[in-house]
Order: C-alpha cells, then sequence, then structure tokens
C-alpha cells in the first residue's frame, strides 16, 4: 500500500481587514485608506489569538523583513519583495564619545535591497497588497526615496507603475528613478501638492498609489525597523531611538513595533524614549512637540533636505503623541548642521547617508547637548537612506584631492606635507 | 454661478453618488455649512460637532491649502473650487 503523503500548502495570500484609527469602525480588506465614516486614517486588524513565533522560530528564518510576518498585515505568504530588510546595525564607538552617552548604533538602511532606502520596507509591504488585491498598477507621491523604491519593486514584480515627484528634485533621485522604466511626472509645487494631486488620482484611476489608498498596508512596512533593532541587539530595548520625520508615519509605527514585541514577551522593559529629528527649514512636527497639543501647523518647506520636506504632515499628530508618550522629544537643525551631520556620521561610524541621516545625526547631537540622552543611554540612530542620493548637498564641502604625475616622489611630497 | 466642492469618492454615498456639489457662502465654512444643510450625513463628515474642521481631512480653495488662510474662516467667493482631500501618509 503506498504511504500517503500529506503536502504543505500554504493559503493564499490576502490582506487583513481594517478598523478606523479615529473612530473604530471596521471594514472588509481593501485598497482604500480612508474611514467611510468619518475620514479618519484605516490600520490593519491582526487577530490577537493567532500563534506568535518564538526567538528562535525567527531567528532561523531568512534574513528579510517577512522574517516578522506575523505582525504584518497578511494572511498567508508573500509573494512579492521578499529579500527588503534586515540591515546591518552598525555599532560606533566614535559616536558613543561624541554623544557621551554608553554606547550608539547605526540602523543602517542605506543598504536596504533594492533601492537604499527605508522606503523598500513599505514597499515590500504596500505590492504585497497590491498582489492581493489582484491591482496591475502601482504608484506614489514621493520625495524622491519612495519614487526609487516603488519603480525598483513594480519593476522586478512586472507591474505599471506611475510615479509622481515634485520637478526640483536631486538628480539621482530622478536618474535612480526613471532607470526602472515606470511613468515618471515631474509636478510644478512641493510634496505637498504632489500628494494632494495623487489623492486625487488614486480616486479616479484605481491604481494602488502606496502611500494613499494602500497606506494602512504600507505603513505597517515601518515596523520591521523596530523588530530587527530589538532582535539584532540580543533581543532587548534600546534606551533611545532618534529617527527621522517627514509625514511623521515612521515615529509612530516605531512606538508600534516596539510595543508590540514588549506585548508579544519576545522583548522585556521598557520601551525605548523616541526622538524625532527635522530640519529646522520644515519642522512641523518639532514645532508641535515643542508647543504641545494635537494640531500641525502647516508650513511651506525651505530645506535642501528634500526627502524630509513635507510640510503638511499626514502622521504629525500621530508622530508627536508617540513622542511625548515615550518619554522623548525633537530637535530640528540647519542645513549647516545636517551637512556636518553627514560627514560626521561617515567620519565615525563609516556611513554614507543621504540629507535625512545628517538631520538625524545633528539633531542626535543637539540633544545630547541639551540633556535629553543621558551618560548611561543605549541609543540608536535610524539612517534611511544612501548618500549617493544627495551628493550635491556635501561635495561643495568636502576637501579637493590633489591631481599628481604617477611619480613616487609626487606622494612622498603629500605624506611629508603638514 | 456658485461654489463647487469636489468630494473623495468614499462620500458619495452621503450624495445619492454624486462626487462634485453646488454650494454657496461668503466663507469656506460657510460653503460648508451650506453643503451639510443639504446633506446631514456628509455635513457630519466635514466639520466636527462644534463646526471645526478635523485634522486629518483637508480643504483647499483652488487648489490652495486653506490652513494656510484662515482656515473655516477664509473667504469664498462664486466660481470658486473647494476640494477635500483626506491626509495622506508621507514619501
Amino acid at each position: 500500500m503506498p504511504a500517503t503523503q500529506t503536502t504543505l500548502v500554504s493559503p493564499p495570500l490576502t490582506a487583513r481587514p481594517l478598523r478606523c484609527r479615529n473612530c473604530g469602525a471596521e471594514r472588509e480588506a481593501a485598497a482604500v485608506a480612508i474611514c467611510e465614516q468619518c475620514l479618519g486614517p484605516l490600520d490593519p486588524i491582526r487577530d490577537p489569538a493567532r500563534p506568535l513565533p518564538s526567538r528562535t522560530a525567527i531567528a532561523a528564518r531568512a534574513p528579510s523583513l517577512w522574517r516578522y510576518r506575523e505582525w504584518l498585515p497578511f494572511d498567508g505568504d508573500p509573494v512579492l519583495s521578499l529579500d527588503s530588510g534586515f540591515t546591518p546595525l552598525v555599532e560606533s564607538l566614535a559616536l558613543a564619545r561624541r554623544l557621551g552617552v554608553a554606547r550608539v548604533w547605526v540602523k543602517n538602511d542605506t543598504v536596504n535591497h533594492p533601492s537604499l532606502s527605508f522606503k523598500d520596507r513599505v514597499v515590500a509591504a504596500a505590492i504585497n497588497a497590491a498582489a492581493a488585491f489582484g491591482l496591475d498598477t502601482i504608484g506614489c507621491a514621493s520625495t524622491g526615496n519612495l519614487a526609487n523604491a516603488v519603480a525598483a519593486h513594480a519593476a522586478r514584480a512586472g507591474l505599471k507603475a506611475w510615479i509622481f515627484i515634485p520637478d526640483e528634485l536631486e538628480a539621482a533621485k530622478i536618474v535612480g528613478t526613471s532607470v526602472f522604466g515606470p511613468r515618471l511626472v515631474r509636478v510644478r509645487g512641493t510634496y505637498d501638492d504632489v500628494n494632494r494631486l495623487c489623492a486625487q488620482v488614486a480616486d479616479r484611476f484605481g491604481w494602488g498609489i502606496v502611500n494613499v489608498n494602500l497606506r494602512a498596508y504600507y505603513g505597517e512596512g515601518s515596523k520591521t525597523l523596530a523588530y530587527e533593532i530589538a532582535e539584532q541587539l540580543g533581543w532587548r530595548l534600546p534606551a533611545a531611538v532618534v529617527a527621522p520625520m517627514a509625514g511623521g508615519s515612521l515615529v509612530s509605527k516605531l512606538r508600534k513595533g516596539f510595543g508590540e514585541f514588549l506585548d508579544a514577551g519576545l522583548v522585556a522593559g521598557t520601551a525605548p524614549r523616541l526622538y524625532g529629528a527635522q530640519a529646522s527649514g520644515c519642522a512641523p512636527i518639532v514645532r508641535l512637540v515643542e508647543r504641545g497639543g494635537t494640531q500641525i501647523e502647516p508650513e511651506v518647506p525651505s530645506t535642501i533636505c528634500r526627502s524630509l520636506a513635507i510640510g503638511n504632515p499626514a502622521d504629525g499628530g500621530f508622530a508627536a503623541r508617540a513622542i511625548r508618550e515615550s518619554g522623548g522629544w525633537a530637535a530640528a537643525v540647519s542645513d549647516d548642521e545636517l551637512v556636518g551631520g553627514m560627514r560626521v556620521l561617515a567620519e565615525d561610524a563609516g556611513v554614507f547617508a543621504e540629507t535625512a541621516g545628517g538631520v538625524t545625526l545633528a539633531a542626535a547631537l543637539a540633544l545630547a547637548r541639551a540633556g535629553r540622552l543621558r551618560p548611561d543611554d543605549e541609543v540608536v540612530l535610524c539612517v534611511t537612506g544612501h548618500g549617493l542620493k544627495t551628493v550635491e548637498a556635501v561635495s561643495g564641502v568636502l576637501p579637493q584631492a590633489p591631481v599628481i604625475a604617477p611619480r613616487l616622489r609626487e606622494v612622498a611630497a603629500l605624506v611629508e606635507a603638514p | 454661478m456658485s461654489i463647487t466642492v469636489n468630494l473623495p469618492s468614499v462620500l458619495a454615498a452621503h450624495t445619492g453618488g454624486a462626487r462634485t456639489v453646488e454650494a454657496s457662502g461668503r466663507t469656506l465654512g460657510e460653503a460648508v455649512a451650506d453643503v451639510a444643510a443639504r446633506f446631514p450625513a456628509l455635513g457630519s463628515r466635514l466639520r466636527d460637532q462644534d463646526g471645526n474642521p478635523y485634522p486629518f481631512v483637508v480643504f483647499y480653495v483652488n487648489d490652495e491649502d486653506m490652513r494656510f488662510r484662515g482656515g473655516f474662516g477664509a473667504p469664498v467667493q462664486d466660481g470658486d473650487e473647494v476640494t477635500v482631500i483626506p491626509a495622506i501618509a508621507g514619501g
């Protein structure tokens, strides 16, 4: 008698249902990010009784953000973008000395796959939502990094992409998008103008605009940064985390991610104090943290840090609340300080970050000077995009390399020069 | 002539399927109040119990964010186009 063979087949990928963060109304899964009852933002609902993996089970999985799939907004196995995330956590003794704290690590999302920023995390989540809903076109409104990520992930998946960016972006962000062959559209105006247009585009054409109608699923990808920090520190939490803020989603998702690992018993102790960083030419969330209250006052951005230049941050109120509830704070830095921050991060930690990374480092220095970071703190800096995307910011302030003839005595002259 | 109000499609259920409705008023707040009087179920989704805008709903008049122009107190006139946009994630 032949032995019966049992084949384990994963259920097909489906997206989780949604619940309004404002009024609590629930609805079935859909490419909709707005509550029909109150226009509030929707979040995916996970079944609290679902089985959760142990530390050992997680550690045995492939090194990508999907090793935490029980906390991502799907049932069944993901089908696209399976190798994003699980970026290095790099310790820097020099940065610890400079900040006057016990230890410092850089969470290095400048080497995220495939597009060298933390947006690979959110797009990995959003593109699986698009697959679950059977959408053949995705898109985004972007300050650059998201454009790179959507274009790259869509190209690999064979999906069409429509990408909308402000007309004045860094050259590398434009080239790093168009090389993947999407429909790239430059819109006269600021990111906030582009965003408004994309809300109408999503409504009109039925595409999966990742940060508009797929936003509920997209945002959950950010939480994986928190899970990775906890696992890479040896299943424990740092005292403080400093992160850049644009729309404000990352900070609130870090809070959610650390909270979920505490709830699951995978880590113990206290959730980290969260510190938000912005450029002073566009700092509506920092100003909300400083003055208190719940209402963002929108700004017209004026900074070289274009990836954080969102004057009307949709999640700004949630970010300010997450920061205050965690016991953290926020800081804004000038364009000169952020360029200095890029150089310090490169020279101290060996990490070449884009302007937003310079903002994060410079804000950490400002927070340390103000006594917000303490001598016994273990601090993680979230560095979210690669420096080759914004070389214009530093190229003018770096020393010029000497040009010599291929003769040993010319090298000797350089070595002997004071 | 009157003021045109463009709604997101999730709100069209409250206007009998229309994504564009006409309104009158001298300020944005009056125009919204006019729409709310004719479509009560829509009204509670455009403003809170005190008649103020919600933090996650943005009103534009002719493409300009009205929070820069005094919010519901901003003047409007016949021919203006009001667009209601729920807040969106960053990029």
